[in-house]
């Protein structure tokens, strides 16, 4: 095996463990320099496990030379390759502009340890999203909760302690939940890995202890995901954690948590007893909808902007619920969408509040006064992530709506489709907040000379602001997804049990077929 | 029985405002619990749940007690959410249960899927005994690897939210319980054995029940009971504060290595087969080199979390 063939492993390990490494470090600049350099190698191996899906279809990787399912497999499709890019983007992007803003807000004897539990928690999420094994989920999911506990409550204001605590328990019980599932499951198959699970569930899929273990795994889940109303410990843990951390955790933290949904949902259980059998369609359309209307709502009335994009987060994974829930190409493509493009806007708009915090100090409205004039560069991205949070044409914003409107006509819901719309005049109203006071109103005498932000923050910012455009003209990227959001629907598993629900007369998403789901490929 | 003292324990430990009487309690219950593990025939767990849950988690939780008040004030309200969650939860694992294969049930999925392969393939692929080990170390070894981070991750959270024990407010010679003139020699005969033990556990573990887990915790409450007994100072002199984070990240190192240099020998990370040209013997060094690194791990993270505990004063 050369090392190319390690890839699927080495994305997880490498980041991994480097933190001990930062740890022997113990010196904040060194560890960064560590922190940062396997972060790009490790983007760089998502990259070249992209192109490797691409061409040869879903890797599986051994660990430890034992063959599933005794041992533990790795297994990263189209879709896992794109999420493993994505985080691993994030993660480099928001590294390069952490060393200033580190250091002006971690005490500097914590320096290299903060590296060491940025890396533990970048490690669990690509560990979560590359691995082929229901129980190695949880474990890794340990990893970054734990690590993102301690991130949190490293925040400057002693409110971040409060916050990192009222996560900790509430994702605890997450985590618990997901592991009952996990061992209904284990119990009711006697494997673990998740495409025998897949394989062998369809048998004893009508027993309690499998459907309870799907419940279970599902409100897990959703904790984690910050579904509402299971959103509660967000908006603090956002407001209160670091700039740097803020701005990692919302693009990639609840994304691959939706991730680990699709894959349990549909790709374990199947879309026919995930979204058919059981309930869950019911609950997820009204849920999503409730979480778009609710946190827009909250979020127009919010003076800390970093709770307000916090709010407005929630309000994205209700679009990102609604789409799953809808169950059609067009939803799960809206889904599958929606969770990269809000990584894209909201990783860039909160490394912008990062700049701002380093300049001005604070992220209140107030902070915003004349900052169009003083910080044009930093103030422009906020203006372009907003609009991409709003979706207007041209962003990657406005296509992950139009899918999402989409499927609504096409199941005959346009109420749905309507509060979409709602949902998106809401977010006009609390962007439209922070502009106006940005290049409408004078400076307030008190807050001295701020300057543009420093360089290193203005790259990986305006990386991801050209991003968000670029992806919301050049669509191909998205055709390729919603092909791929076809394979997650049967599992993995050939085509076999999920078409045949689709194209089962009298299912909702009968509609689309087979082949529509090529054409909503080519429309895109 | 078991599970209905089990019970009795928890309504007791929620209703208390004793904090003392339920950190007591919930030792009770980590040993109760230990002994179920123990009739369930999972010996390796009942260990790690005695050594980790009865023994040093109490240790900590007292230590963290010491930092507060004893008595928990009176709640305000009750608020009816999280009962009705305990409720709707305890329904779900009940009507779970309803269809679920009976305890021992040898028909039953768990025992007839990938258990009989790993009974009977031990014995030729990984070579050692105790097949909970081989299991743990090899098969699922990257899970193992996982938790060994997890402990390492803990270890790090609290150094960064307490630091290092032992800084401004450490006073070496002073001891937390006072000064006991009976415990005082039976904690110095008990404290060779108890290390012995360690060791024995750590690099026998792939003979018997046990394993760097047990190993590293055992070894651990040797170093917490001397240092509760004699004071601070003394222990810390023998692996100083400072240096237990430096040794937490060298197990994971260790362990991480043995996989990085499978990886270079041209096999798959983890694949112990790699260390020897006979790859049953690979096996067994690869089992005893990670148990090593996760023994080390856990020693230095439940060490240093008890001095970043015991080396703060309740500011008064």
């Amino acid at each position: 095996m050369t090392l190319i063939d390690h890839l699927p492993v080495l994305v997880v390990i490498l980041p991994l463990l480097t933190a001990p490494l930062c740890v022997l470090l113990d010196r904040p600049v060194a560890a960064w320099g560590a922190a940062l350099g396997a972060a790009w190698l490790t983007f760089v191996g998502a990259a070249l496990l992209v192109g490797q899906v691409a061409d040869g279809g879903a890797i599986s990787y051994q660990l430890g030379g034992w063959a599933p399912p005794w041992g533990i497999e790795y297994r990263v499709d189209t879709l896992g390759a794109y999420v493993l890019l994505i985080v691993s983007a994030m993660a480099a992007l928001v590294l390069l502009s952490a060393r200033e803003s580190v250091e002006r807000e971690i005490f500097r004897v914590n320096g290299a340890r903060f590296y060491a539990a940025f890396l533990l928690a970048f490690a669990g999420l690509m560990g979560i999203v590359a691995t082929g094994d229901a129980f190695n989920v949880f474990v890794f999911l340990e990893i970054s909760s734990l690590s993102t506990y301690a991130l949190i409550s490293m925040g400057r204001d002693r409110r971040a302690l409060t916050a990192a605590f009222q996560y900790l328990v509430m994702g605890t019980i997450g985590a618990t939940f997901i592991l009952i599932g996990i061992g209904f499951l284990y119990m009711m198959t006697g494997t673990l890995n998740m495409l025998d699970l897949a394989e062998r569930l369809p048998e004893v899929s009508n027993t309690r202890t499998v459907r309870a273990g799907f419940a279970f795994l599902t409100v897990g889940i959703g904790l984690k995901l910050a579904m509402f109303p299971l959103h509660l410990w967000m908006p603090n843990a956002y407001t209160y954690a670091p700039s740097v951390v803020t701005a990692f955790l919302a693009a990639t933290a609840t994304k691959v948590a939706v991730y680990v949904l699709l894959r349990f949902i549909l790709g374990i259980f199947g879309i026919e007893f995930g979204l058919g059998r059981m309930p869950l369609e019911y609950l997820l359309i009204p849920l999503g909808l409730m979480g778009i209307l609710s946190a827009s709502m909250v979020a127009i009335y919010q003076v800390e902007i970093k709770r307000l994009l916090a709010y407005s987060s929630v309000a994205q994974i209700g679009y990102i619920v609604l789409g799953v829930g809808l169950a059609n190409t067009h939803g799960i493509t809206a889904a599958v969408l929606h969770l990269f493009n809000h990584a894209l806007m909201k990783g860039a708009l909160f490394i912008a509040l990062g700049a701002v915090a380093y300049r001005i100090g604070a992220t209140t409205l107030d902070a915003f006064s004349g900052l169009g004039r003083r910080m044009p560069l930093t103030m422009g991205a906020i203006v372009i992530g907003g609009l991409s949070l709003i979706g207007v044409p041209g962003t990657v914003g406005f296509v992950s709506k139009w899918y999402l409107v989409l499927a609504a006509l096409e199941r005959g819901l346009w109420p749905i489709a309507l509060l979409v719309l709602v949902g998106s005049v809401m977010a006009v109203v609390y962007v439209w907040k922070v502009v106006e006071r940005a290049y409408f109103s004078q400076a307030s005498s008190g807050s001295g000379e701020a300057s543009e932000a420093p360089l290193m923050m203005l790259i990986p910012l305006w990386t991801l602001v050209l991003a968000n455009i670029y992806f919301g003209l050049h669509t191909d990227l998205s055709a390729g997804l919603a092909r791929q959001a076809a394979t997650v629907l049967s599992g993995g598993q050939g085509e076999r049990h999920a078409f045949a629900y689709l194209d089962s007369p009298g299912s909702a998403a009968g509609a689309a077929g087979g082949a529509g789901l090529c054409q909503a490929a080519q429309s895109a | 029985m078991l599970l209905g003292f089990l019970v009795l324990i928890a309504i007791a430990a929620i209703r208390l405002r004793d904090l003392f009487a339920v950190v007591m309690l919930f030792g009770v219950y980590s040993l109760l619990t230990a002994a179920l593990f123990m009739d369930l025939d999972a010996v390796d767990v009942a260990f790690t749940e005695a050594a980790v849950g009865a023994g040093v988690s109490t240790v900590l939780m007292l230590s963290g007690l010491r930092l507060t008040r004893r008595w928990e004030e009176a709640p305000g309200h009750r608020p009816p959410l999280p009962l009705m969650v305990v409720a709707v939860t305890g329904a779900a694992l009940i009507y779970a249960m309803l269809d679920a294969p009976p305890l021992g049930d040898p028909t039953a999925p768990v025992h007839q899927h990938v258990t009989p392969y790993y009974i009977e393939q031990t014995p030729l692929e990984v070579g050692v005994p105790n097949i909970v080990t081989a299991v743990l170390a090899s098969y699922r070894g990257y899970d193992t690897f996982g938790e060994t981070v997890v402990i390492f991750t803990a270890g790090l959270a609290v150094l960064l939210l307490l630091g290092v024990g032992g800084g401004h407010s450490f006073r070496p010679g002073e001891n937390a319980i006072g000064d006991q003139t009976v415990l005082k020699p039976v904690v110095k005969t008990l404290i060779p054995p108890i290390l012995l033990y360690g060791l024995y556990v750590q690099f026998h573990g792939d003979f018997g029940a046990g394993g760097g887990f047990q190993a590293g915790v055992i070894f651990a409450s040797g170093f917490v009971l001397y240092d509760l007994a004699f004071g601070e100072g003394n222990a810390r002199a023998v692996v100083p504060p400072a240096w237990l984070h430096r040794l937490a990240a060298l197990g994971v190192l260790i362990y991480g290595g043995v996989g990085v240099y499978a990886l270079f020998a041209g096999k798959a990370f983890l694949d112990y087969s790699a260390l020897s040209a006979n790859p049953v013997a690979g096996q067994h060094a690869g089992i005893l080199l990670v148990e090593i690194g996760v023994g080390i791990t856990v020693f230095s993270v439940v060490l240093s979390i008890f001095y970043a505990f015991s080396g703060r004063r309740r500011k008064s």
